[in-house]
């Protein structure tokens, strides 16, 4: 069921899509710059004005938000996979298997999710791929958790044991009994997930160790803008009105099958 | 009990091993020439030539075979020697004594505010579910918790110290420094522990346990003080866990935006100078520091709840 939370969070995202494609239709770069013109107000031109170097906002805004929200989705997707699959397996089986991904869960726990992200992210500075592998490495913990938690009590009810001894197979038990009731903390997973994914990013570039310029990225522009502050505040608003933007939607997506303790 | 000890202590050890190795594997793979970097670091960047970077080749011995530093880098680690700066030159376990004290300085005073906050908020907001001021708090929790915590930071000294010129807008000196930083972090604890404070109250006062305390005549407040408060302590303990991630991440951001000399400063400043020991001790002190909240968490819900006796091996976290 949808709710109205998170049609509202739904809506949120919508629109920040359609700046995205907004800037299909103007002509401008995130790099090329424009000494002439720096702190313009909107213009047709540039119609959410201009930066400290004359760069056009709105391709760097929609460029900025195009890269936090790939970097979640592919995020998402590696760590909810790995998550699940690990997750069950662990459960199913028990045992070796279930002893082994415990221990390498509980060793990956010992670290903050934030220090791992900055600690392989300075082994090579300003790689997208690195900030995803280490984003995704904090992430999959918790689906792990979810899944495995769900799984083993899945596993001792009546419906499941009797499918066991009428001798249908895995696949089966999986899209009949254990699909059904994980789904919905997948998905309430991944919305905060993909929440957690842009602050991380944005923090790591806020600390300048993320993603390098003249890429747009939300907390580096934060950092580039916040010193022109009182020459241009609009400008300084706009990457941060983008973060709260996403966070909040996908924190208001997630609410509706959430049943946990926060709301 | 020991079983959690043992995970504990097994959790230290990996800290330790996995933050050395990744900072070992950093010195080797970070592009550029480490010692013209170093020498850059220590003279500016104008006075670095190739005289330079050889001095500093050999004073640090950096022209050894990979394997026989990595052994030689586990087995300082083992001994506690985290080595000297590479930019000041000055030993790194000096450093981190001083910048840890900063860190607990403004972490205490960052608890002691959310708790004033989130306490009383969650409370009250427990007790009256669904009143305005429950709904006001969900609002404004909603909020902060939709930002990251520098975001909050970087607001509160717009406001206080650029546009009303009340409190310094960043650094380190008197009792004035600490309040927008320290206010900041406590925000963004609050934020969740409030809604989480409230959950669990509200789940304790509409349980059978305090109805029926409530039937057999005790007052509203005796009932409260002696039958919803130790479960609402007992329930909300573990949830400080993931209130030490909230502080130690916001930690690092919140000190970097101040420039507040702590742990989470030098780490982020380090990671950027790239000196490698001061990135080590500090990366390994926060996960110690994180490894050592979570033990004393579970030490007191072990002495509080007898319960947990029976099933401390399923209880994780």
């Amino acid at each position: 069921m949808i709710d109205r939370k998170q049609k509202l969070g739904a809506g949120i995202l919508l629109i920040l899509l359609v700046l995205v494609l907004a800037n299909r239709f103007t002509s401008n770069d995130i790099a090329s710059q424009n000494l002439d013109s720096i702190f313009d107000p909107p213009s047709l031109t540039y119609p959410l004005g201009t930066d400290q170097f004359g760069r056009c906002n709105l391709a760097r805004i929609s460029s900025a938000i195009l890269t936090s929200l790939s970097m979640a989705s592919i995020c998402v997707i590696t760590a909810s996979t790995i998550g699940t699959l690990t997750g069950f397996f662990s459960a199913w089986y028990g045992g070796h298997v279930d002893r082994f991904f415990s221990t390498v869960v509980n060793i990956i726990m010992a670290l903050p999710g934030l220090i791992i992200v900055l600690l392989f992210s300075s082994i090579i500075p300003g790689s997208f791929f690195m900030i995803y592998l280490s984003i995704s490495l904090v992430l999959w913990l918790e689906y792990f958790r979810v899944v495995r938690a769900r799984v083993m009590s899945l596993k001792s009810e009546p419906a499941v044991q009797m499918s066991q001894l009428y001798g249908f197979n895995l696949v089966y038990i999986l899209r009949r009994h254990l699909w059904p009731s994980i789904k919905t903390d997948l998905a309430t997973l991944a919305c905060f997930g993909a929440g957690n994914a842009i602050l991380i990013l944005a923090s790591i570039g806020f600390v300048y160790v993320g993603l390098r310029p003249p890429d747009a990225e939300l907390g580096l522009m934060m950092v580039e803008l916040f010193p022109y502050y009182s020459d241009a505040p609009w400008v300084l608003a706009q990457p941060l009105l983008a973060i709260f933007a996403l966070v909040l939607a996908f924190n208001l997506l997630a609410k509706g099958g959430s049943n946990d303790a926060i709301d | 009990m020991i079983t959690t000890i043992s995970k504990r202590l097994f959790q230290a050890v990996f800290v330790v091993w996995a933050v050395g190795t990744l900072s070992f594997i950093m010195m080797r793979l970070l592009p550029g020439n480490m010692a013209f970097k170093i020498a850059a670091g220590r003279y500016g960047y104008d006075q670095v030539n190739q005289q330079a970077a050889d001095m500093v080749t050999s004073e640090l011995a950096l022209d050894r075979s990979a394997i026989s530093m990595y052994f030689d880098w586990l087995g300082s680690l083992a001994q506690l020697d985290f080595g000297n700066s590479l930019v000041s030159g000055r030993p790194v376990l000096h450093e981190i004594q001083h910048q840890l004290g900063h860190s607990f300085e403004l972490a205490l005073v960052a608890t002691i505010i959310s708790v004033l906050i989130a306490v009383p908020i969650g409370t009250y907001c427990g007790r009256r579910a669904n009143s305005l001021a429950d709904h006001t708090s969900l609002f404004v929790s909603a909020i902060l918790r939709a930002q990251p915590v520098f975001v909050i930071g970087l607001i509160l000294i717009l406001v206080f110290s650029i546009h009303f010129k009340l409190l310094p807008v960043a650094g380190f000196g008197g009792s004035e420094f600490i309040i927008l930083p320290a206010t900041a972090l406590a925000l963004s604890m609050a934020a969740l522990s409030s809604r989480m404070i409230k959950n669990i109250t509200n789940n304790a006062v509409t349980s059978s346990y305090y109805q029926f305390a409530r039937l057999k005549g005790l007052s509203e407040n005796q009932a409260f003080e002696r039958h919803a408060k130790p479960n609402i302590t007992l329930l909300f303990l573990p949830f400080l866990g993931v209130q030490a991630i909230c502080l130690i991440e916001g930690i690092v951001m919140i000190e970097s935006l101040f420039s507040w000399p702590g742990i989470g400063h030098a780490l982020a400043h380090a990671i950027f100078s790239r000196d490698i020991p001061m990135i080590q001790a500090s990366a390994m002190v926060m996960g110690l520091l994180f490894v050592a909240i979570n033990s004393f968490i579970d030490l007191a819900v072990y002495l509080i709840d007898p319960r947990i006796n029976h099933s401390a091996s399923n209880h994780d976290r």
